[in-house]
């Protein structure tokens, strides 16, 4: 069953390249967001509730790609099969006394 | 077909929590959740208070027990960081009718034997020296605090399932089965699932389930929201809500400030059946967060989320067993506060399920409660 959380996807075994940073906002590498997986964090929410990946200034559109891939693989299957995390409003980081004023004429 | 000892519906952190102090009792245990992630209501999306001030007297002695017993070591139960701080809460008030609104949640937790207490202006501001001149008056409880809602939910979940509790996802529960009396198991699209007791929690979902069996929950779904700053220098460690709930929030390990809140509006808002934010709410949130921190005018908000939360008809959580279903154990109505509580009602439920027995007196959460008022 797909969505089994204890069918089996193999043991975790270390990479040479574990240490390569994958989200830059928040820091996390490779062999984290791996480990991660074998942890049984196995949907992209997942990983990004529990590793932060995804959750910086950026909110992952420099790494969504990339984690995708590397959860996708470690799960054996397609990266196409995976759901990606929600994109949230604001599209860009904006500065509280801005994002305020959005009735600044007394309307809605 | 899979036999457990226990199933339980609902994968969130009440759910995760009490599959696995059940399998740490030796117990076999089956989570179904409909959802494909886990903790993916409200679980996920709360400001992630471990608060006692401000409860209702009736679970206050569950969430006391939790937090004298279980929070401070979660982290090392769980192998995660459950970033739990013990800072206090501050509730902020503002004028009269807030002070009035204060020393009434303050005297009744009193009277359970909770160390809260009104203090004025100054001494808010000598707790925590960024509040407005606005702050008059607030309620402190020095024992309660804050942790991260993600990290411990998803702690409890890879712990459970590091003791072989299966978690299936995706999987909703069409139904509760009942035999001659007796509570048997559920039935999902992939076919049934036997166990000998049912706990089910599954928030608001939990309501036409336990209907299935004749028993109908007074809850309702009500959508709130939050948001959260990028990461701020260290500012205060205090856990913080207002008289007026205009918001409630804490700055995080990370830096970050996530803020809960609302616009009131939201039992009026477009309902396409995901729980999706108002472009009026975070503006709101931010226009009442700048009114107590003028400070974090500049704090950029990189994110912004809604979530239901499932409030019972006299607030408190529906806890306990089913007199009238043998079998069926109810966790629901958490009404926005299940987070802080989550650890000491998995706790109890597995003590109650293996046992019989728990330490906390639960009668007072029966679902038995509800009447009419006259």
């Amino acid at each position: 069953m797909a969505n089994d959380r204890s069918r089996d996807i193999g043991p975790f075994t270390e990479q040479p390249d574990d240490d390569m940073i994958i989200c830059r906002c928040e820091e996390v590498t490779k062999g984290e967001i791996r480990r991660a997986v074998h942890e049984g964090m196995y949907t992209i929410p997942e990983i990004r509730r529990y590793l932060r990946c995804g959750m910086g200034l950026c909110q992952g559109q420099t790494c969504a790609k990339l984690v995708k891939g590397i959860v996708a693989r470690e799960l054996k299957v397609s990266p196409a099969e995976l759901t990606p995390a929600t994109s949230r409003a604001p599209m860009r980081p904006m500065e509280m006394h801005i994002l305020a004023k959005e009735e600044e004429d007394g309307t809605i | 077909m899979e036999r457990s000892d226990v199933l339980v519906v609902g994968g969130g952190i009440i759910g995760c929590a009490t599959a696995y102090y059940l399998a740490k009792a030796g117990a076999k245990v089956t989570v179904l959740e409909a959802s494909e992630n886990i903790g993916d209501g409200g679980s996920s999306r709360n400001g992630g208070g471990v608060r006692q001030s401000g409860r209702d007297p009736r679970e206050l002695p569950l969430v006391m027990y939790g937090i004298k017993n279980l929070w401070p070591h979660l982290s090392e139960e769980l192998s995660v960081d459950c970033e739990y701080h013990q800072d206090g809460n501050l509730r902020l008030g503002k004028n009269e009718k807030h002070r009035q609104i204060l020393q009434g949640l303050t005297d009744r937790a009193v009277a359970v034997g909770l160390d809260v207490r009104m203090i004025d202006g100054d001494e808010v501001r000598k707790i925590n020296p960024y509040l407005s001149d606005e702050v008059t008056v607030a309620s402190w409880c020095p024992t309660d605090g804050h942790a991260n809602p993600l990290t411990t939910t998803l702690g409890y979940y890879k712990s459970a399932r590091a003791l072989g509790v299966h978690f299936i996802t995706a999987e909703p529960v069409n139904a509760i089965k009942k035999v001659r009396g007796k509570i048997v198991g559920v039935t999902t699209p992939d076919g049934d699932f036997e166990a000998d007791t049912v706990v089910l929690a599954a928030g608001y979902a939990s309501r036409p389930l336990a209907a299935g069996v004749g028993i109908d929950l007074p809850m309702q779904k009500r959508l709130i929201e939050a948001l959260v700053t990028e990461a701020q220098p260290h500012m205060f460690d205090q856990m913080l809500g207002t008289a007026e709930a205009d918001f409630y929030g804490h700055q995080t390990k990370h830096g970050s400030f996530v803020f809960g809140g609302s616009s009131g509006l939201e039992p009026f808002n477009t309902d396409d059946g995901r729980p999706v934010t108002s472009s009026l709410t975070a503006p709101c949130i931010c226009r009442g967060i700048m009114k107590y921190f003028p400070d974090l005018a500049d704090a950029k908000i990189v994110r912004t989320w809604a979530g239901w939360i499932d409030p019972s008809a006299d607030g408190v959580p529906i806890l306990g067993t089913v007199e009238e279903n043998p079998g069926l154990i109810l966790a629901c109505g958490f009404t926005g506060h299940g987070f802080g509580i989550a650890p000491a009602v998995g706790d109890q439920l597995a003590k109650l399920i293996t046992t019989g027995k728990t330490d906390v007196d639960l009668t007072p959460l029966h679902y038995s409660r509800f009447h009419a008022k006259i």
